[in-house]
């Protein structure tokens, strides 16, 4: 038994050393340097306001923090949907070791989009107004919020399974597993709902987008590129954590690896293929084929072939070749072009007609908290990968 | 209203997430076309001369009502210094209005416009609020609650207007934007603005009777105006109002649709409840195909096993037989072959012996015996 979960005895060498913030920061320097800096952005902004930090104003209320936070940081979280439901709904018994990682950086990229989200709005303390006090629900921004909350909570709780095995509660596991497949379907409801919400977020404002940009599909393009966002941070996390945290892996998740990237390889190919077409058929449908030729159509297509055309083809040939390291690259380029989409929407093609004087860039102390909420994303998952039995199975339990 | 949104909902029914239904796809719906005695403002910019009364009028009704200057924000410039008209200018939190000056080509004087909430008859800032703090009174004003505002500033990137504005340096901070006074119209005085304009620009009234008005000066004054309210029907209408002696759009006023904030949204937060509604039952259908695809496998898989065992023992039952067959056959054969053989033998004996007695009597008796052997 113990042969099969070597970080066991990991764990146990440890914390058996009295715990040490020194040892602890002097062993995690750029982590303790980033945090620092992210406190002292922390502490400007409570005190002299959004203003202190950010370069945002009248005509661009909407920064970095929420085209980078909340945008990119919902996206990319999307790996827990299509995992649970690839595993639980579909199916696809491969996909078992993926389930956990990808639930744990599902739950803490909700749990971070909402801590940059206090940093953002006005009055961090009112962030349950909409839920709890009053109901804008003609807003698409009310059906985010409360998407967002839910899905948080069923994250939370699918989750939790991970922690209970850790700190022993055989009985509140149990309850938990039984609920695994309702879960699954709620999180599948509120992810399509949310994911595509944000995108719906911009359909409000048709004269302040740029038209290659905005499209009543727009809804739809957030949700489908949400799914090989996630699948491709799935993979893109995995080759991280094989680099970080392969001592915490047991054999199932080695032996698993790279079957499931090429699964998800495939996937990714295949999904981003009819994303690129539907992108393709809006310009169609809106007739902007004129337009493809200005700066702003030069720069949708690098998006569009650089970004998922490209992708896809080397996820295809990834696959084909078996190579997984091609795959991992596909993996990123594609989180880069699914950054890449999500500024373009909401800062690039968003007040295109405003003077290039007008326009906004980020402020360095709007980057350094974005990196700052990054950085306590990848602690908190490295600590609960190290003492939690995510990227391993626990001994006592058997799998489910 | 409630017809064009469940027209909106049947239309994305079945898509898993949903697209706005446009203006002329769909079979005319009536709108709403606003309440009945809402108020308003016409500005007329063939009157309006850039002195910025309007600007003063508003601060000293409204000073109480927005942040106090203090050190870090630049101090505002008095109302009767125009040169601040020299650079584009927008509402902000301690300023509800502005007034903006536009060079035309081929004219020689300037163009004015007033800069302020235009009170939308759908504004797309109470529909885009997540929290109800925009307000469109039937009495005409799109009121703000400061008390539930979270700060999120949807409404900011909402409004097609650019008009609600944030107090950035603030620790709590807020929106700020014209009120249109609704509390001097209550008490049955005008607008701050329109009450200190000394060139009649601004016109206060019942919207409807604002329109008439503005349609009256365009008949009137041939080749003054551009034939076109702005505002009569841009986004679902507005309660402000505009005239100009050249086309809006030269005076930054956005060249908009007919179709109103909450249309275009209306879909896409439809379809909301066609996702909870038929995804249960897909993933369900999903969840159950892949479960029943699993237990037939392995029910194929114990079918295949019988089969195979059965199949088995049917072939060594067989076998057995077949052996047992031939063994049989062979044992007779056999018994034949050396029956046969005595029997001949025997015949050869005989003949031999005959051969020696010469007696053939005895050869045929010996031969019927060896035959029923």
């Amino acid at each position: 038994m113990n042969a099969q979960h070597p970080s066991t005895d990991n764990i146990h060498n440890k914390t058996t050393p009295a715990f040490s913030p020194g040892r602890l920061i002097r062993e995690n320097k750029l982590t303790a340097l980033l945090i620092a800096m992210g406190l002292f952005v922390t502490v400007i902004r409570f005190t002299q306001g959004l203003g202190g930090v950010s370069n945002l104003d009248d005509n661009y209320p909407w920064g970095i923090w929420i085209s980078f936070d909340l945008l990119c940081g919902v996206a990319l979280a999307a790996g827990g949907y299509t995992v649970t439901s690839a595993y639980y709904l579909f199916g696809l018994k491969d996909f078992h070791t993926a389930v956990r990682p990808a639930v744990t950086s599902a739950f803490l990229g909700y749990l971070f989009v909402v801590v940059a989200l206090h940093f953002d709005v006005g009055r961090p303390l009112r962030l349950v107004y909409p839920v709890f006090v009053s109901q804008g629900t003609t807003s698409v921004l009310f059906e985010v919020g409360l998407c967002v909350f839910l899905y948080l909570t069923v994250l939370a709780v699918e989750w939790s399974i991970s922690a209970f095995e850790w700190l022993g509660w055989k009985g509140i596991r149990t309850v938990i597993v039984r609920l695994t497949i309702p879960l699954t379907v709620m999180g599948v409801i509120l992810s399509t709902m949310h994911q595509s919400s944000l995108g719906a977020l911009y359909l409000i404002a048709p004269s302040k987008m740029h038209p290659l940009w905005y499209s009543p599909f727009i809804p739809v393009f957030f949700f489908i590129s949400s799914m090989f966002a996630g699948m491709s941070m799935v993979v893109f996390e995995g080759s991280l954590a094989h680099k970080g945290l392969h001592d915490q892996m047991d054999e199932a998740h080695l032996r698993d690896a790279d079957k499931i990237t090429l699964g998800f390889g495939k996937a990714c190919s295949i999904v981003m293929m009819g994303y690129l077409f539907i992108r393709i058929f809006a310009i169609a449908m809106d007739n902007n084929w004129n337009l493809l030729s200005t700066a702003y159509g030069k720069w949708l297509m690098l998006e569009l072939l650089g970004f998922v055309a490209l992708p896809s083809f080397l996820y295809a040939v990834g696959v084909r070749e078996k190579k997984i390291g091609l795959i991992r690259f596909a993996a990123v380029v594609t989180v880069l072009g699914v950054v890449l989409n999500r500024f373009n929407v909401s800062l690039v093609a968003f007040n295109y007609n405003l003077p290039s004087a007008e326009k906004y860039f980020p402020h360095w102390m709007e980057i350094a908290l974005s990196v700052f909420i990054v950085t306590l994303m990848v602690t908190a998952y490295r600590f609960i990968c190290t003492f939690m039995p995510v990227l391993r199975e626990h001994p006592d339990y058997k799998a489910h | 209203m409630q017809r064009r949104k469940f027209l909106a909902l049947l239309s994305s029914a079945g898509l898993a997430a949903a697209m706005p239904v446009r203006e002329g796809k769909t079979a005319p719906v009536n709108g709403f076309s606003g309440h009945q005695d809402a108020v308003g403002v016409l500005h007329d910019s063939a009157r309006c001369i850039g002195c910025r009364r309007c600007e003063a009028g508003c601060q000293s009704v409204n000073a109480d009502a927005v942040p106090p200057p203090d050190k870090r924000r630049k101090p505002a410039k008095p109302f009767d210094d125009l040169s601040v008209l020299d650079k584009k200018r927008r509402t902000d939190f301690q300023a509800y209005t502005v007034v903006n000056k536009y060079h035309i080509e081929d004219r020689s004087a300037p163009v004015f416009r007033k800069f302020q909430c235009n009170h939308c008859q759908e504004p797309a800032c109470a529909s885009a609020c997540f929290v109800k703090a925009f307000v469109k009174t039937p009495e005409g004003p799109v009121l703000y609650r400061p008390d539930l505002c979270v700060g999120c500033r949807y409404c900011m990137i909402a409004c097609p207007f650019y008009v609600p504005a944030y107090d950035y340096h603030s620790v709590n901070p807020l929106v700020y934007k014209c009120t249109m006074c609704a509390p001097r119209i209550a008490e049955g005085k005008l607008p701050g603005c329109v009450e200190s304009c000394p060139k009649d620009a601004l016109t206060f009234g019942k919207r409807s009777e604002l329109l008439i008005v503005a349609r009256e000066r365009i008949a009137k004054n041939p080749g003054l105006y551009v034939n076109h309210i702005y505002g009569e029907h841009e986004m679902g209408g507005a309660n402000w109002l505009y005239l100009s002696p050249v086309p809006h759009k030269y005076l930054g006023q956005p060249e908009l649709g007919k179709t109103s904030a909450p249309e275009l949204t209306s879909g896409a937060l439809g379809s909301v409840a066609m996702v909870a509604g038929i995804w249960p039952v897909l993933l369900g259908g999903v969840y159950a195909i892949s479960k029943r695809r699993e237990k037939t496998a392995a029910e194929e898989q114990k079918q295949a096993v019988i089969q195979a065992v059965a199949h088995a023992k049917g072939e060594a039952d067989v076998a057995l037989k077949t052996a047992m067959t031939k063994a049989n056959q062979e044992k007779d054969a056999a018994v034949a072959r050396e029956t046969k053989k005595a029997r001949e033998e025997a015949i050869k004996e005989m003949e031999a012996k005959m051969a020696v007695d010469g007696d053939t009597g005895t050869t045929s008796g010996a031969s019927d015996k060896g035959e029923d052997a």
